[in-house]
């Protein structure tokens, strides 16, 4: 899988059609955004191919979580250009992008909290779900087909985390690791490209973590997509990534293989400072 | 145990047969009191009334307790679809029968105040809370101020020769029509997706829910429903005034709805029926009405988020007392045949 790392993609390489399905998902070139005179992100390229797993490291206020919201058109970015499954997303909505392929979690859980465990997966289901509005308002026209659907659908995708029987749950209600699967399982029901985590084992213990790995790999390998993911649990990093980008003050700082990042002097520095001895980043 | 029909329903069908069965009965329960001549004068005066401040309070809960804004415009949009429909109505007085003329005429009331509920909309939409507030307010004062200046609404004098078409089975029915859409809205894929961007805008936008749009569309579907009952206003009273419209009825509504409950189409309709029985029974403090309005609004507030006033609510609610005695009754059947 090494050599599906990330590797600066060339900004004029257009894939050919017949060749789309190894097109990258994900490409970003030369990134940059400025807040006010601040520079919060600068020069930053990316590359993640179709069901690859990548992370995206760095100490905090790196601009991560900025990144993230380049991607997702949360922010515009003021330089450079994004390129979703081809296309660009310059001008984009964050909902007009995730309709592209792209869906994500927040650092900070961002659920409905007073609605249902199962009406938030039906909210993520809802550009998949064909009800017309006369349908909505009258509740004819094929409403009960498409709400029964999309009930089975979002069981479906709660039974992948063993979360069904959650359904009827306030969402804010949850346990918190709970509120964090829920929030993956709402994303995956946009049927994404590409599956942005933020943090997602921030706050869970050992074990909890080894099962979420566990629940990334599946992810990929049952959903067969992308997952980009921002940690600071260098064992979860380190443990599933097949690519890994570091970014300090904006800039990324290094790009490889976990192996080559665990040794990589520079990576070394930002997390631990000059004359740094050993290599427990 | 068996369950009957109305368990096996889905949680929320039947919260809304509930709603429907309550509006149902009251209805019936006018017409028999009719029939059996025991309908004073008086409340027989009130029905109207009652069905037009159902219909802007459960549309007010539409944008309140659903998208989660303020507006304070919705008097505002009940004044357009009053004017619009009402000069339809005078317009085809001699052509159409009443029973075409009244619905012809809320539906153009409706569509008329949609069309401003878009058109206020589009500027507000990247203003939040406090904020939209004020436009909405400012809104519906400017309005106000534009139909008393204009000379085919009959200025400040009032518009005169509505036909008398609002009868209480015509707002009955709208108020069911109202009903009808708005609860279908809300257990739909819309409406989930418009109580997502109250929950959490930034979450609903990344999984796909194009929040400018969904508020547009309720802005302009709550003004439609405001509209009917303006018509309905229209058509029940013999002068249409525009200062009628002015900020104190919107504040008006939106007592109805954080009495009522925000988000709880049912408590909307109940605290719009008991607002306009209520002062018209009690003349005696006319003049303080505005007042208890700010005090039981308040009072709302504050028990709304005391959490012991919830645990109280919830131990007194009447589907727990109801639970309660059952199991009481059983306990004591039970006894019984042991003993």
């Amino acid at each position: 899988m090494a050599d599906r790392t990330m590797v600066p993609f060339p900004s004029n390489a257009i894939v050919p059609r017949k060749d789309a399905d190894k097109r990258p998902v994900l490409e970003a070139h030369h990134l940059g955004i400025d807040f006010g005179g601040l520079t919060a992100v600068e020069d930053f390229n990316l590359t993640i191919g179709r069901s690859e797993i990548a992370g995206l490291i760095g100490p905090n206020g790196a601009g991560k979580t900025t990144v993230f919201n380049l991607l997702t058109s949360v922010y515009q970015p003021t330089r450079g250009t994004i390129l979703l499954d081809g296309y660009d997303t310059k001008g984009k909505n964050s909902f007009q992008v995730n309709k592209m392929g792209i869906a994500r979690t927040f650092q900070n859980i961002r659920l409905f909290a007073n609605m249902s465990v199962l009406d938030n997966v039906k909210v993520g289901l809802h550009n998949k779900i064909k009800t017309s509005f006369p349908a909505s308002l009258t509740h004819f026209f094929g409403y009960s087909q498409a709400e029964k659907a999309a009930d089975r659908k979002a069981l479906e995708l709660l039974d992948f985390f063993s979360m069904a029987d959650m359904r009827d749950m306030p969402a804010g209600a949850l346990p918190y690791g709970d509120q964090r699967r829920l929030e993956i399982v709402r994303a995956l029901a946009t049927q994404p490209k590409i599956l942005l985590l933020d943090e997602p084992a921030a706050g869970m213990n050992p074990s909890e973590t080894a099962r979420l790995m566990e629940n990334i790999r599946r992810i990929r390998d049952e959903f067969d997509i992308a997952v980009l993911l921002i940690e600071h649990d260098m064992n979860l990093v380190m443990g599933i990534c097949e690519g890994i980008c570091v970014l300090n003050y904006g800039r990324v700082i290094a790009k490889g293989t976990p192996r080559q990042i665990k040794s990589n002097p520079k990576v070394i520095e930002a997390y631990l400072g000059k004359k740094a001895e050993g290599k427990n980043a | 145990m068996k369950k009957n029909l109305f368990q096996n329903m889905k949680k929320t069908s039947r919260k809304n047969l509930v709603t429907y069965l309550i509006c149902f009965s009251f209805f019936a329960a006018v017409r028999i009191m009719g029939a059996t001549d025991n309908l004073t004068r008086h409340f027989s005066s009130l029905l109207v009334p009652i069905c037009i401040n159902v219909i802007l309070a459960v549309s007010l809960n539409l944008v309140i307790g659903f998208l989660g804004e303020l507006s304070l415009g919705h008097a505002g949009f009940m004044s357009v679809g009053a004017y619009a429909g009402c000069l339809f109505a005078i317009k085809f007085k001699e052509i159409l029968p009443a029973a075409v003329r009244l619905p012809l005429a809320m539906l153009v009331g409706g569509m008329v105040a949609a069309l401003f509920g878009l058109l206020v909309g589009i500027p507000v939409l990247r203003l939040k809370g406090d904020y939209l507030a004020i436009v909405t307010l400012a809104f519906g004062e400017i309005l106000r101020s534009v139909i008393i200046n204009l000379n085919f609404t009959g200025g400040a004098s009032g518009l005169k020769g509505t036909p008398q078409d609002a009868t209480f089975t015509a707002g009955f029915a709208a108020v069911i029509l109202t009903l009808f859409v708005i609860l279908n809205l809300a257990d739909s894929k819309h409406g989930r997706a418009i109580m997502s961007l109250r929950e959490n805008a930034i979450a609903a936008s990344s999984v796909g829910i194009n929040a400018n749009g969904y508020k547009l569309m309720v802005f302009s579907l709550s003004a439609f429903f405001a509209g009917i009952a303006g018509v309905l206003y229209g058509s029940s009273v013999s002068i249409l005034s525009a200062s009628t419209f002015d900020y104190n009825k919107s504040i008006e509504i939106l007592v109805m709805v954080v009495l009522g409950g925000m988000g709880s189409i049912r408590g909307s309709v109940i605290a719009a029926a008991l607002i306009t029985i209520l002062p018209e029974s009690m003349r005696a403090l006319a003049d303080y009405r505005m007042l208890i309005y700010a005090l039981a609004l308040i009072v709302m507030m504050i028990l709304g988020t005391s959490e012991k006033f919830m645990l109280l609510r919830h131990a007194l609610s009447p589907r727990r007392l109801l639970s309660k005695a059952v199991k009481h009754f059983r306990y004591k059947k039970e006894g019984q045949n042991n003993g």
